[in-house]
């Protein structure tokens, strides 16, 4: 660490270090956007990991979390209070170094009303463009006169606000527009069959082929951040399981380790394995599903019924050791709630067995088929860089041969001590991350050989105090869900319930990269450049 | 081999016995064979809709409809109440007169069809000389359906259902019309009885052997085509286009769009069995006599609608296996392959006949 | 007490069969004559059997609906699996998760563009009271609060048992309604035309 100190101070010489869990930098709004030219620049930051818009009650701002990949995946942290008053607070956008900050920052001004300067389209992102307020300020008036249920319509906003400053340093709005006056704009979504959920694009399009997507989100912005301030740490778990429900498991898990990490809690070595295989069990649920979904939305409804039927024994497991077969609730702060179903080393070993023909029989039904491949392949390029820029992690990135498996990087539960492979694809199109899913299932299958005979006996849950306290600070933690890294940000002040919680999910970043992704291929490709990309409505949404 | 005509010539001859003027005679006769057509067509097409469901549930592991009489036999009873009784949904901003005309061309164009297909000998509504040639321009009158629908439906789903259903009829009816050019040079008519009257010594699909069973192959595909049914099932594209260019329809008018489609996968069917598999004509190996005469006393229907239904089964299988292909993939296959195939095939049947190579 | 009936399925199975029997007597009270109540038998036997749903999910619940749709649990058996994509066509709309402020007024076209007969199955526990996220800002604290709700189905999410089990008991309601008096389109449309005069002609 000290060594990226050294660093820093060589870029920015009046940088202020603040101890924590990692390196973090205040910088005040002014040095904000050079500073962060130079550490993408010189260096090597070159992945944005998360954006957590903050209220600090005196004073409003952003926690940005910065990974480079060349220094060994080194994360740090860097903190940037707002300038301006309350109500006309703004920060300089860095949508223009990392393009993954472009809906990041969107998110904080809907949330926080933080305004970025330079940032080309500063709309609302999850809330209707007529609410009043923003929620996750802590003076945020939430009485239901202000926002009532409204059934009218929702206008479409097509106009675009870019904020800069001028001489006097004032903030001036240029209006500006998404679609040209003579675009014809095709409406897919919120309800619609291939969007996975209530996900909406406004496609222009030219014929069949696509010129621009425009995203509108929040669908199904549940507020969880929100509500995670009024509760008690244990009683926020439950909402990880219904962000990325595909991801259940993984989710909790983060939730968990983010909060044993701040507790000090030692996790038993039987819930770590227990854990581990739990997570891959529903990566290979949520693998499955994914095959099943580009099957139909591709038109070959009978593949979607084989990924089924797999599927179904994982949820068996599920279902006998977590009482759920989905939303399973399983993991708890110090372990996990209960022990394991005396079926369950049998149910995972048939599954182990099973899974292998099964993959066959897929790759026969649709993998080798010819319409398949001509609908996939060259579809949808995301080359590396633009992977990076965008952080696209997960099964996206390792299609565009990235490798950014953060149970590689920063091994944790029990991932260090199983062999297996970061399946990376060179085609950086719809079928490389769509075979990346078909052969992670192989690899996940791998770890649970290794681990289904070698679970070690003992506790399942740690010992933890009655009322969970955090004390004063703030933590970030990483896993590899099913669609990417999933990091979870808490900052305490000493309370039961916590200051802030930030959930970063990878489907936000993915469906970031649609617009780019879709630009210039047909309609039927948005559909299976969405398939492939296989985003989770809920977990963008939150 | 027993001709249906000897039944229905008694009957006219009993009609004019009693008296009756001629005209008259026509118009009774007329409005029998309406109903029986429309009758035959609401029971094929209720019948085909249980077929695939079932075939489809079979594909798919699963059991299909079972709960809903005996092995779910009133299953689609069930849906033609409840579909009648459903609500015809008036838009505003739709052009009223061809929004609600759509659905009648399509089923008339269809019933048209099915009136051409011989159930047995003599078993026939029209028969006439060129009977394949107005199939085939019967058949391109759906199309026009299909367009009118997602015009007046003034919605951008069914517009882009309807242009692609568009682009995909008119350029499948090339290699559609060439296959069967093939066996009207084989044959040297357009007769559809004729057709079926040459099959006694073999089926087409054997007496005309290379060039036949390649014209039968693109026949398959461009019918599959033509039927708006996957891979090729662009125009209703589920999954892109929520419906395609019905999905403002609701009601009797969605019922009309839903019978037809089912209904035209029958036809298709029909004509490939006619002209590739002998219609109704049984199964004949020249030589055997003794197997001959066992095939003879199987009725012409029975082989008919069993040579159909094997089709059509086939259809179904693509449709459940097959991803969609996109638009331009689809148009490529079609004017860079499968035409200039069907192209050639026709020539090289031409040659073939010329110099008497087939059976 | 035949009218509810679901085959190989006993009445005491359901339990709670109270809501069903008031809804009887209800209808009862106002009585119909021989032919058109058989009418209505026969009708509603078609519309019971014969439900097809709209493809609508926001979340898990979702999910649990294409397992519903797959080999093992098979909703084919009762003919509900012609999942139609546009409203226009499809008999019920299963609410499968969470309805927030931006989503209410699109659920609420989706329902107005439901042709009728339309039922409303509320599944999962946010589509009934906005389950674990009820005290959010901007959840719609249970779907009733914009639409008409026929069957709740409890559950986080529902298991497809339940499922079927809310389905049959959208069957039972649907065989004791009226369709002549009662939940007829023409009625409603004449009902609309009488409260607003100026449509008249502006939809046809």
């Amino acid at each position: 660490m000290s060594d990226l100190k050294q660093d820093i101070l060589k870029i920015y010489p009046s940088a202020t270090f603040e101890e924590g869990e990692t390196l973090t930098v205040n910088v005040p709004e002014a040095d904000w956007f050079k500073f962060a030219s130079d550490l993408k620049d010189k260096l090597q930051f070159d992945l944005l990991t998360a954006v957590v818009g903050m209220d600090w009650n005196e004073s409003l701002g952003v926690v940005y979390y910065l990974t480079s990949t060349p220094r060994n995946w080194e994360i740090m942290t860097v903190k940037v209070v707002a300038a301006g008053d309350r109500d006309n607070a703004y920060i300089h956008s860095v949508s223009s170094l990392w393009k993954v900050a472009n809906f990041q920052e969107r998110e904080v001004y809907d949330m926080l009303g933080i305004k970025f300067v330079g940032h080309p389209d500063m709309r609302r992102f999850f809330l209707r463009n007529d609410w009043v307020g923003h929620p996750l300020r802590k003076d945020y008036d939430a009485s239901p006169e202000l926002n009532p249920i409204r059934l009218e319509e929702e206008k479409n906003e097509d106009d675009t606000r870019s904020w800069s400053l001028d001489k006097d340093g004032n903030l001036v709005c240029t209006p500006g527009k998404i679609f040209a006056e003579d675009d014809y704009v095709v409406n897919i979504g919120p309800q619609h069959p291939s969007t996975h959920g209530v996900m909406r694009f406004r496609a222009a399009v030219d014929g069949e082929t696509v010129k621009k997507v425009e995203i509108v989100s929040g669908y199904i912005h549940r507020g969880i951040e929100k509500l995670t301030e009024g509760l008690t740490y244990p009683q926020i778990l439950h909402f990880t399981d219904r962000m990325d429900y595909m991801s259940a498991h993984q989710n909790r898990h983060c939730l968990c380790m983010c909060i044993e990490k701040a507790l000090g809690i030692e996790v038993p070595e039987r819930a770590v394995v227990i854990r581990t295989m739990m997570d891959e069990l529903m990566r290979i649920s949520s693998h499955l599903l994914a095959f099943g979904c580009t099957a139909m939305d591709m038109g070959a409804t009978t593949a979607f019924f084989y990924g089924f039927r797999e599927r179904e024994m994982v949820l068996d497991i599920f279902d006998k050791t977590c009482g759920a077969r989905m939303s399973m609730n399983y993991n708890v702060i110090g372990g996990v709630i209960a022990d394991l179903h005396p079926d369950f080393v049998k149910d995972v070993k048939e599954l182990i067995r099973i899974l292998p023909g099964a993959l066959k029989e897929y790759h026969k039904v649709f993998s080798g088929n010819i319409i398949a491949m001509n609908r996939l392949k060259g579809v949808g390029i995301l080359p590396k860089s633009d992977a990076i820029n965008y952080a696209i992690t997960g099964p996206s990135g390792r299609g565009s041969n990235w490798s950014c498996d953060c149970r590689k990087k920063h091994p944790y539960a029990a991932y260090d001590r199983v062999e297996f492979d970061e399946v990376l694809e060179t085609g950086c199109d719809s079928y490389s991350r769509y075979m990346v899913r078909m052969k992670e299932i192989e690899q996940s299958v791998r770890i649970l050989e290794q681990l289904v005979d070698k679970i070690p006996e003992g506790d399942i849950r740690a010992q933890v105090p009655k009322i969970i306290k955090l004390p004063k600070g703030n933590w970030y933690a990483q896993v590899e869900a099913s669609r990417g890294t999933f990091g979870v940000y808490i900052e305490s002040v000493g309370e039961k319930t916590p200051y802030r919680v930030h959930f970063q999910s990878p489907c936000f970043n993915l469906v970031g990269v649609m617009d780019l992704c879709c630009r210039g291929h047909m309609i039927a490709d948005l559909i299976s450049i969405g398939a492939a990309l296989d985003f989770v409505i809920p977990d963008i949404d939150r | 081999m027993f001709n249906f005509g000897q039944w229905t010539s008694a009957f006219n001859n009993w009609l004019l016995g009693l008296g009756m003027a001629d005209w008259l005679a026509v118009l009774i006769e007329c409005v029998i064979i309406a109903v029986l057509v429309l009758l035959t067509y609401t029971v094929l097409a209720l019948f085909y809709i249980l077929y695939e469901r079932k075939l489809c549930a079979w594909f798919q592991c699963r059991l299909g409809p079972m709960r809903v009489g005996k092995w779910g036999l009133l299953q689609v009873f069930a849906d033609m109440f409840k579909i009648l009784i459903k609500e015809l949904i008036s838009l505003r901003g739709t052009d009223r007169f061809l929004f609600k005309l759509a659905p009648y061309i399509i089923i008339t164009s269809s019933v048209v069809m099915l009136a051409c297909l011989p159930w047995g000998n003599g078993l026939q509504i029209i028969d006439w000389n060129i009977g394949i040639f107005f199939i085939l321009a019967v058949s391109s009158v759906g199309v026009l359906g299909i367009l009118l629908a997602g015009w007046s439906s003034n919605n951008k789903y069914t517009l882009i259902g309807a242009m692609r259903s568009g682009a995909q009829m008119v350029s499948y009816e090339l290699s559609l019309g060439l296959a069967l050019m093939t066996i009207v040079v084989l044959c040297g008519s357009m007769d559809i009885s004729t057709i079926v009257a040459e099959q006694e010594s073999a089926w087409f699909l054997f007496r005309g052997h290379i060039p036949a069973i390649i014209a039968f192959i693109i026949y398959v595909i461009a019918a599959t085509a033509e039927t708006n049914r996957g891979p090729f099932d662009l125009p209703e594209a589920e999954h892109e286009l929520t419906a395609g260019y019905h999905t403002e329809y609701s009601g009797i008018h969605f019922g009309f769009f839903y019978l037809a489609e089912y209904l035209n996968l029958f036809i298709v069917s029909g004509i490939a069995s006619l002209m590739f598999l002998g219609g109704w004509m049984p199964l004949h190996v020249p030589g055997w006599d003794g197997f001959n005469m066992v095939m003879n006393y199987i009725p012409g229907p029975v082989w008919f609608l069993a040579k159909a239904f094997f089709i059509s089964f086939v259809i179904i299988w693509f449709k459940w296996t097959f991803p969609r292909v996109r638009i331009d993939q689809m148009l490529a296959f079609e004017w860079k392959y499968l035409m200039p195939f069907a192209l050639a095939n026709l020539i090289f049947m031409a040659v073939f006949v010329a110099l008497g190579w087939h059976f | 007490m035949g009218l509810d009936h679901i085959k190989s399925m006993k009445r005491e199975d359901f339990k709670n069969n109270e809501y069903i029997d008031k809804l009887v007597e209800e209808l009862n009270a106002t009585g119909a004559n021989v032919v058109v109540g058989k009418f209505d038998e026969l009708i509603n036997w078609g519309i019971s059997n014969s439900l097809w749903p709209l493809c609508f999910g926001t979340s898990c619940c979702a999910i649990e609906f294409m397992s519903l749709g797959a080999a093992r649990y098979d909703m084919a058996r009762f003919g509900f699996e012609v999942a139609r994509n546009s409203p226009r066509q499809a008999d019920y709309v299963m609410v499968q998760g969470t309805i927030v402020h931006r989503m209410a007024p699109v659920m609420r076209r989706l329902y107005e563009q439901l042709a009728e007969p339309r039922y409303v199955i509320a599944c999962g526990g946010c589509a009934v009271s906005g389950g674990p996220f009820k005290k959010s800002y901007c959840v719609v604290p249970g779907v009733e609060e914009i639409l008409p709700v026929d069957v709740y189905i409890p559950g986080c999410p529902p298991r497809p048992e339940a499922m079927f089990y809310g389905l049959m008991q959208l069957q039972r309601k649907i065989k004791v309604q009226k369709f002549f008096g009662g939940v007829n389109r023409k009625e409603k449309i004449d009902e609309f035309f009488a409260e607003h005069p100026e449509e008249k002609g502006q939809i046809g």
